[in-house]
């Protein structure tokens, strides 16, 4: 610590929000997860870059190999170490890895073990897939340990404050589905009865208390769907007796409801003035034939028609925003931070993770 | 019920001439046809897709037994499963008058496994083996287990006969576990089998057995040194535990690989018919299109591709003409605020909701036409988004209808 205390640094300090202003002040590994489909991967791009953003120094990280991240912020693929992907403006960057618990294992035994011919025959007789496929949850061990050395590891900058330099400001770590995370980062209970000692279990009980130290949280991504944010509420009731500490909620993909409840209720029961909104239509120049005078046009059958889908279509959007809404209150109630994302119209690109990743800059104090 | 009346109904328009259509009545009417698996990515509703092809069959006369592996509540319990007792039970509701019937069952993968030791080892040998912590951890948090089991109990609802000695179904609908990978299914049990099978085991029974032979001592000396390495890592009590439990089950099975051999025959069986369920969205399309690739290098039977939630309208107006008009109309409202009840305000917010619309629809139909040119000649059959989740039967029957809709509409 007296070490620290040295006059201070004149490379620029990352803009770190302190104390009470920031929604996650001592967080620096956030842990993406959220059901299948629900977009856990878009976000946890987009959260990278939100950090980013922020001048920090970021890595994010994915463990099922399926190389969604580097799709989503189109990039290369991520390779088993750590490299950087890319630079943002205001002086941040991200750092990408996917981790992969074989190279993961060899790497550790390297490490520790120093084996050599040792590390060949283990490879050869199956007992590096056995460690790293068959045995429960010694696979987890490795995929964590692999993001908690990371964010464990310190930099050589010295900072003004005397603080610890963190090698990185920020892990980002796209994790396993719902239905599976709590298994995934509940690492110790998983080797519990299996490794009772040994480097296996001493990992895993570093893993857990830093899961638990107050510098994680983890993040469910959701739709405004019945079973997504029934399995948000499942995830996070299994996080929570599992002491894991369960971060923002992050909603995906939430509609504008484009009109007040009061016209959503009308124009899910039918009874807005069909002929004033048809009229107000045929000033719009949307439809063929109009000239956007208002006046009566050939294509008057046509007109109608189109109305009556429009209002057809305004209904089923009335009805999916209050079903919306209902799960809303759920999500609510679950008593932790919510942001809340738009669609994308255009699909998911690079472009669209940079918008998100504005609405969760603008949203939340990172 | 309001959920089905929210639905489109609506067929979206076809794809391309690059996309044979998937038939599914002809699928599902072909008595050859004995065993379907439905896989994908996760949440593109591959088990909901399982349950309403079930049902279809059964109301069109199979003798169907739907396989789940982990539903959402409210479907489970639209087809009874109440309880996890890994045992199919009849559905109730169903129409059986084509003279067909449906049995539905929730896989538990623990059960299966234990089902398997006792019935293939005597109860002293059984007792030994359920006991083995390794054991335990194995059957019920390793995560390829999941998959082995599925495919297990498969095989042997495949296999089972009824009172008249004739197979008690004649249709296996089946939906993948939620894996890491979508392919773990087909790589577990090789996995498995192979591990117990293998060296690294044989070397774990029988460190003791090495001969005299100069090579083998030097592999051997590789191997022990090997094993004392994993003993210090995982702990001398881990292999220990290993080692029992293989020296257990060793006895009892004719062979995990051969099981697994087995299993992997079953799935190239020509009876037995592969479906790809996707979303239109880029990461289910990306997977499903690797899922078609790789079930080709295997030589599984794809049936074809199933491509749930497409977005569709009826309405012949494009996104950006819509959102023009909708702009004008603002414009137009000028000060009335935004969200305000003026008949222009309403006007605009139908136009935006159109065109939000429009602009997925098409956006679905380009990403489906994508996997179609990618694979030419594989079925596809879409089904429109819902507006609400399905759980109860009647919701199942509109998604069979909308499936068979595709090829006959």
């Amino acid at each position: 610590m007296p070490d620290d205390l040295s006059p201070a640094d004149p490379s620029p300090e990352p803009a770190t929000p302190s104390g009470s202003e920031a929604d996650w002040p001592d967080v620096r590994l956030h842990v993406v997860t959220g059901k299948g489909g629900t977009g856990k991967t878009t976000v946890a791009a987009a959260l990278a870059l939100t950090l980013a953003s922020l001048g920090r120094k970021v890595l994010v990280a994915e463990v099922e190999g399926r190389q969604g991240l580097s799709q989503a912020l189109d990039v290369p693929p991520l390779a088993f170490e750590e490299r950087p992907i890319m630079k943002v403006s205001g002086g941040g960057e991200v750092w990408g890895l996917a981790v992969d618990a074989k190279a993961a294992l060899i790497e550790y035994l390297s490490i520790f073990y120093h084996l050599g011919r040792a590390g060949k025959a283990l490879e050869k007789v199956g007992a590096i897939d056995f460690a790293t496929t068959i045995a429960p949850g010694v696979r987890d061990v490795l995929l964590i340990g692999k993001i908690y050395e990371a964010v464990r590891r310190r930099g050589t900058r010295r900072r003004p404050d005397g603080g610890i330099d963190w090698l990185y400001d920020a892990v980002v770590l796209d994790a396993p589905p719902t239905g599976r995370v709590g298994r995934f980062l509940g690492v110790n209970r998983e080797v519990a009865d299996l490794a009772k000692v040994g480097p296996i279990r001493a990992q895993a009980d570093s893993i857990t208390a830093l899961l638990r130290s107050g510098s994680s949280a983890v993040h469910v991504v959701t739709l405004l769907e019945e079973m997504p944010v029934q399995e948000t509420v499942d995830a996070v009731a299994e996080l929570r007796a599992a002491q894991l500490p369960v971060g923002a909620i992050i909603v995906n993909q939430a509609r504008d409801p484009l009109l007040d409840p009061a016209q959503l209720a009308k124009l899910a029961a039918g009874s807005l003035d069909r002929s004033a909104v048809a009229q107000a239509l045929r000033h719009s120049g949307a439809f063929p034939g109009d000239d956007g005078s208002g006046t009566e046009s050939r294509t008057d059958d046509w007109s109608e028609s189109c109305v009556t889908a429009l209002l057809a279509e305004g209904a089923a959007h009335a009805e999916r925003m209050r079903l919306e809404d209902q799960q809303f209150s759920i999500v609510e109630s679950l008593g932790r931070p919510v942001y809340v994302l738009p669609p994308l119209r255009g699909g998911v690109d690079a472009d669209g993770v940079r918008i998100l990743a504005q609405e969760l800059a603008d949203q939340g104090k990172w | 019920m309001t959920a089905h009346a929210a639905r489109s109904g609506r067929v979206p328009r076809p794809l391309g001439e690059s996309a044979p259509v998937l038939d599914m009545d002809a699928l599902l009417d072909d008595g050859g046809t004995s065993i379907l698996v439905c896989c994908g990515a996760g949440g593109v509703g591959k088990t909901t897709t399982a349950a309403a092809l079930g049902l279809r069959a059964a109301e069109r006369g199979r003798r169907v037994v739907v396989l789940t592996i982990d539903p959402a509540r409210r479907l489970a319990q639209s087809l009874g499963l109440v309880e996890l007792d890994n045992t199919p039970r009849a559905v109730a509701g169903i129409d059986e008058s084509a003279g067909g019937s449906l049995d539905a069952m929730m896989l538990d993968m623990k059960r299966t496994f234990d089902e398997i030791v006792e019935a293939h080892a005597t109860p002293e040998k059984a007792q030994q083996i359920l006991a083995n912590p390794f054991y335990v951890a194995l059957s019920s948090s390793f995560a390829g287990t999941q998959e082995y089991m599925a495919m297990e109990k498969l095989g042997q609802l495949h296999e089972m006969r009824g009172p008249d000695g004739a197979p008690r179904w004649d249709l296996v609908v089946v939906d993948t576990p939620p894996s890491r990978s979508a392919l773990d299914f087909l790589d577990a049990p090789e996995r498995l089998g192979s591990f117990l099978d293998g060296r690294f085991i044989r070397l774990l029974l029988a460190p003791a057995k090495a001969s005299g032979r100069a090579y083998v001592k030097v592999v051997q000396a590789g191997m022990n040194l090997a094993a004392s390495t994993l003993n210090k890592i995982l702990g001398s009590q881990l292999l220990t535990d290993v080692q029992t439990l293989v020296a257990a089950l060793d006895s009892v099975f004719g062979g995990f690989r051969q099981r697994a051999t087995q299993t992997y025959a079953l799935l190239q069986d020509a009876g037995t018919a592969f479906l790809v369920v996707a979303s239109p969205e880029r990461d289910a399309l990306r997977e499903a299109g690797y899922f078609m690739d790789r079930l080709a290098a295997d030589r599984m039977p794809l049936a074809g591709v199933i491509v749930n939630r497409m977005g569709c309208t009826t309405l012949t107006l494009d996104a950006d003409v819509a959102d023009r008009g909708a702009n004008r109309l603002d414009a137009a409202a000028g000060a009335a605020g935004p969200r305000g009840a003026s008949p222009e305000r309403v006007a605009a917010a139908l136009l935006r909701i159109h065109a939000t619309r429009d602009a997925l629809a098409e956006r679905h139909r380009a990403a489906a036409k994508r996997l179609s040119d990618a694979h030419p000649g594989v079925p596809v059959a879409q089904v429109p988004a819902a507006a609400t989740d399905v759980h109860d039967l009647a919701g199942l029957r509109t998604i069979g209808a909308e499936l068979a809709n595709w090829a006959h509409p």
